[in-house]
């Protein structure tokens, strides 16, 4: 990759164009993960000029579907964080059942790998059948992904650790079928998902939720961002509901943190 | 040219390594000034599990402040940052961290290229970087874009690491500024202060 086939103005110049013609506003992500997208996709599609790219960017709606798709992480895994998925199984997920329908909220869910392992964990705790997940991203092509619930079989040796890290009860291969160099996940886990493109930058709350899981998402986002998100999330979340987020992400600078407890050393937050 | 290099002051300090990089990192620490004049980073390649053990390591044999880089931090000068396992660090132009957890780069997250090579961008000719023993060629490209920018680039010997294939992929494919065999490696640091 070429680090400085686009320079900062080139940047700032695409992302107006995207804002104006598409409506997507990355101006507020991220500048350096941004940046090293576009130039990652600018030097995977070979453009020669910085001018071919953006009029192909801001002209050929197919081609601004895979500039949507690529620009944005879609990097995701099942279980990821086993201690987090055993604390959820464990503190959060048992006090939700005592509720008589839950609700949950997964932010920015690309592929649905993380709605899938929620679903297992409520199946396992026998709490699936008053759930619902709501599971949005940005991204079309994403959801439609999600929405097959099928993952490449050569990860599954490893969800399969991660699953029996967190705690998980079964042979995890119970929960699949697999399909040539794919793995089909029960149909069981999703009929109680409900898949939706919902941007974090520009759209509203939407519902009340007693979870909301949005991990590994705002890590992309810059801070005045952050807080504008945090500030949706509390909007939509119900008073003793929990939020969780990314490994390395943190409520920690929004000025409303005080009104949230940590729930023991994960990155889960309950609010008071 | 060299000279001029030289006298440029150090803005940043990233050293990339793999495997066998661990023995020079343990040899470095306890040798470096206490009054380093700017920040230090951290890419290292290991297990996604191994979150703490290597900060752990560090801690107990520098007097420098060791942490792992938070996403949004400042990086300040004296400080060591380590990137954090299974995450890739970019360098704002404010110099502060962001995280990212995209796809693996020559199969690695973090990856030191893209840690490399967004650092060339930021610090410019105040940069330096130092690519260590591994077995994958990692760091490769990110030197090139230190040299783009105007940047330092040291590498180690490969005769003195653990496993020669990194740097040496980096000796045949950028030039470097200087090649250093691991026992010079700290006082080439601490010169840097000067």
């Amino acid at each position: 990759m070429i680090s400085d086939a686009i320079d900062n103005e080139q940047v700032e110049i695409l992302l107006n164009d995207v804002l104006e013609t598409h409506g997507y506003d990355f101006l507020e992500y991220s500048h350096a993960s941004i940046k090293r997208r576009i130039i990652r996709l600018y030097g995977l599609d070979n453009f020669v000029s910085f001018a071919e790219f953006r009029y192909t960017v801001k002209t050929d709606k197919q081609y601004f579907k895979r500039f949507l798709e690529e620009i944005t992480v879609n990097v995701t895994e099942m279980f990821r964080d086993p201690s987090f998925y055993k604390s959820l199984r464990n503190d959060v997920l048992p006090v939700l059942g005592t509720y008589p329908f839950i609700r949950i909220w997964v932010a920015g869910c690309s592929t649905g790998e993380e709605a899938y392992s929620l679903a297992i964990v409520l199946k396992e705790l026998n709490l699936l059948n008053k759930s619902l997940i709501y599971a949005t991203d940005i991204n079309p092509s994403v959801l439609d992904k999600a929405k097959k619930g099928m993952f490449p079989l050569n990860y599954l040796k490893q969800y399969s650790e991660n699953y029996l890290q967190s705690g998980g009860l079964k042979d995890f291969s119970t929960y699949y079928t697999a399909n040539y160099s794919l793995a089909k996940f029960d149909e069981s886990l999703n009929s109680k998902m409900i898949f939706s493109t919902h941007n974090l930058v520009s759209d509203h709350s939407f519902n009340e939720f007693q979870l909301i899981l949005c991990r590994n998402v705002l890590i992309y986002f810059d801070k005045d961002l952050q807080h504008k998100v945090f500030n949706l999330f509390d909007g939509s979340i119900e008073k003793l509901g929990y939020l969780a987020l990314g490994s390395k992400e943190s409520l920690e600078f929004w000025p409303k943190a005080k009104e949230y407890k940590r729930v023991k050393m994960e990155k889960i937050w309950r609010k008071l | 040219m060299a000279e001029t290099v030289d006298s440029m002051p150090c803005g940043a300090l990233i050293i990339g390594g793999s495997a066998g990089s661990l023995d020079v990192l343990l040899e470095i620490f306890p040798a470096l000034r206490n009054d380093i004049g700017f920040p230090i980073v951290l890419v290292v390649h290991r297990k996604a599990s191994n979150e703490s053990l290597l900060t752990d390591l560090l801690k107990s044999r520098t007097t420098l402040v060791v942490s792992e880089a938070e996403e949004k931090e400042f990086l300040k000068p004296g400080n060591v940052f380590i990137v954090p396992a299974d995450y890739h660090m970019l360098i704002e132009e404010d110099e502060s961290i962001s995280l990212d957890y995209s796809e693996k780069v020559n199969y690695s997250r973090p990856s030191i290229d893209v840690t490399f090579q967004s650092a060339a961008e930021v610090f410019r000719e105040k940069l330096v970087c130092i690519l260590l023993s591994g077995s994958n060629a990692d760091g490769v490209e990110g030197l090139k874009s230190v040299n783009n920018f105007g940047g330092r680039v040291v590498i180690q010997n490969p005769n003195t690491a653990i496993m020669p294939y990194m740097p040496q992929q980096a000796v045949l494919n950028v030039k470097p500024h200087v090649v250093l065999d691991s026992h010079h490696m700290a006082d080439y640091i601490n010169k840097l202060n000067d």
